[in-house]
């Protein structure tokens, strides 16, 4: 309840949310540049009847409230990225993120639910929320845990000149 | 010969399941029979995991809720007829049975749950009826249930979340879906099942509708359009899509068919689906013998199907003396906090609020 959408272009239009909504979203917080562990971005903005995000994290820093249809919050402060959460969502609406993962690189860990699975060292097509390519990853990690229940979550580092817009990865071609 | 069971559930989806089992946890004896040959009704191809909270089995796919009631029912002895149709309801009580296609049995019930699901609707153009026109449940239960992709490049006509999430699924099946129209200025799916598909690359075409599909013997090529503030077609906005398959979601209507032959007063409520059953907050029908839960009582989701199932299998076992007053009192006010719960929001309220326009037609 409340929770007003810009209307003009962006998620009811385009399927994506605009970086605009996003912005105006209490949800939506990118992870400061000097913060050194990853965080929880969270990208969940309509005030679906969903709390998952809240209910998985061992640190209580999501907090949706007692109203399931509230936004998710998470406080950065005690959010220690450990990305229980990214697999815990129904949505797919969540990832980790850090600006300076080394060098000019960042780092992201999204959920993947496609085959074939990218693995470890594979250079990668990294997207925007539109989908389009804007830049390429390297793939550090494919986690693939029983209690993620066939969500696997792959971290992957790619050009923080790129950090804001890069949320997941573009299909692989099937094998 | 009539036989005689004290509940017969009609339909073992998620709703008639969870009816099933709350009836029986009471004590009493029940009868599940569906036409088909397996158990589950759309639930197992649910690949996704579900949305709500902890009591609604938030993050757990919908076939692992399946598997889980499906075991529920067996631990229970739950008798379950399957290829059992039923064809008719006498008598507010007698439940006639086609089972294997072969004979007929009469089953005299002293409460009957009928929960027999909905029909997706059908959107008609030219080419329509070409192969490779198919609802979106349709194609759904080909990738997910026999696993086989029915065409490679993929129309979907329709972003409810039908639609939005039967395009993920064609993707994670190894589809191409070229894109998906919609025939509202505004999406209609949950902007989290949008976001996924938009950012695998699909297009989404706010305003536009299917204009004609071609092919010789199949679907070798589709044309959409934008439409006007009138929803009529522009002329010369005309977009050719090289694909071979076309999805349709655009809702589904309440299989209300039985209930009506049987007596049940109807109403009529668009945002639900259209005509459906009429019934009281214990999903009891205007024949007090027969109750409701699921798509016929209005189109909604699994989540609700399975509470409005569990509604319905312990008032109907409550009205046959099953259950003490404590026990249904609290049962009751639980599973309706759940379901109000799922219809909260900016997308359940408008559900909330023609749910609630029915139970006060009934009371009025």
């Amino acid at each position: 309840m409340g929770i007003e959408i810009h209307e003009d272009l962006g998620l009811k239009i385009t399927g994506a949310p605009s970086l605009e909504q996003l912005h105006e979203s209490v949800c939506y917080q990118l992870p400061p540049e000097d913060r050194r562990a990853l965080g929880a971005v969270i990208e969940c903005i309509e005030g679906i009847p969903c709390n998952p995000c809240e209910t998985s994290c061992p640190q209580g820093a999501i907090i949706v409230g007692n109203e399931i249809t509230n936004l998710p919050v998470v406080d950065l402060d005690k959010c220690t990225g450990c990305g229980i959460c990214v697999a815990a969502c129904p949505g797919l609406a969540i990832y980790l993120k850090k600006y300076l993962f080394k060098e000019d690189l960042a780092y992201i860990a999204f959920p993947f639910e496609y085959v074939p699975l990218p693995t470890e060292g594979q250079t990668i097509d990294m997207v925007d929320r539109m989908g389009s390519v804007v830049c390429q990853g390297t793939v550090l990690r494919v986690v693939k845990i029983k209690k993620n229940d066939r969500t696997a979550v792959i971290h992957v580092s790619y050009p923080n000149e790129c950090y804001e817009q890069v949320v997941n990865m573009k299909r692989l071609p099937a094998v | 010969m009539m036989l005689e069971r004290e509940i017969v559930v009609v339909g073992a989806g998620p709703a008639g399941l969870s009816a099933a089992l709350e009836a029986a946890r009471t004590g009493a004896r029940v009868l599940l029979v569906d036409e088909n040959s397996k158990p589950g009704g759309q639930l197992f191809k649910q690949i996704h995991k579900f949305f709500g909270s902890k009591d609604h089995q938030a993050g757990v796919r919908g076939i692992d809720i399946g598997t889980q009631l499906l075991k529920d029912a067996e631990d229970l002895d739950i008798e379950v007829w399957l290829d059992a149709e039923v064809c008719g309801i006498f008598n507010q009580s007698d439940v006639w049975i086609v089972r294997n296609r072969e004979h007929t049995v009469n089953v005299r019930a002293k409460r009957i749950i009928l929960a027999t699901g909905a029909v997706e609707n059908a959107v008609n153009f030219p080419g329509w009826t070409l192969p490779g026109v198919m609802g979106a449940g349709a194609a759904q239960t080909m990738i997910n249930l026999h696993r086989v992709l029915p065409g490679e490049r993929f129309l979907m006509i329709g972003s409810g979340n039908v639609g939005v999430i039967v395009s993920y699924q064609l993707l994670q099946a190894g589809g191409d879906v070229k894109a998906v129209v919609e025939a509202a200025p505004r999406l209609g799916g949950y902007g989290v099942h949008t976001a996924k598909v938009r950012r695998a690359g699909v297009p989404f075409y706010t305003s536009h509708t299917v204009l004609e599909a071609r092919g010789t013997d199949h679907v070798e090529s589709a044309t959409i359009v934008q439409l006007d503030e009138s929803w009529k077609p522009i002329a010369g906005t005309e977009k050719d899509l090289d694909v071979d398959t076309i999805c349709i979601a655009a809702g589904l209507t309440p299989l209300v068919e039985l209930a009506f032959a049987a007596g049940c007063a109807p109403v009529y409520s668009p945002l639900l689906g259209g005509m459906v059953p009429l019934h009281d907050r214990s999903m009891r029908t205007s024949i007090p013998s027969i109750y409701i839960a699921g798509d016929i009582s209005g189109v909604e989701e699994a989540s609700t199907a399975m509470e409005e199932g569990r509604m319905a299998g312990l008032c109907a076992a409550h009205s046959l003396g099953y259950v003490d007053e404590d026990t249904y009192t609290y049962g009751f006010a639980a599973a309706e906090g759940r379901m109000l719960a799922l219809r909260s929001g900016m997308f359940g309220q408008k559900r909330r609020d023609a749910k609630a326009a029915i139970i006060a037609y009934n009371e009025g």
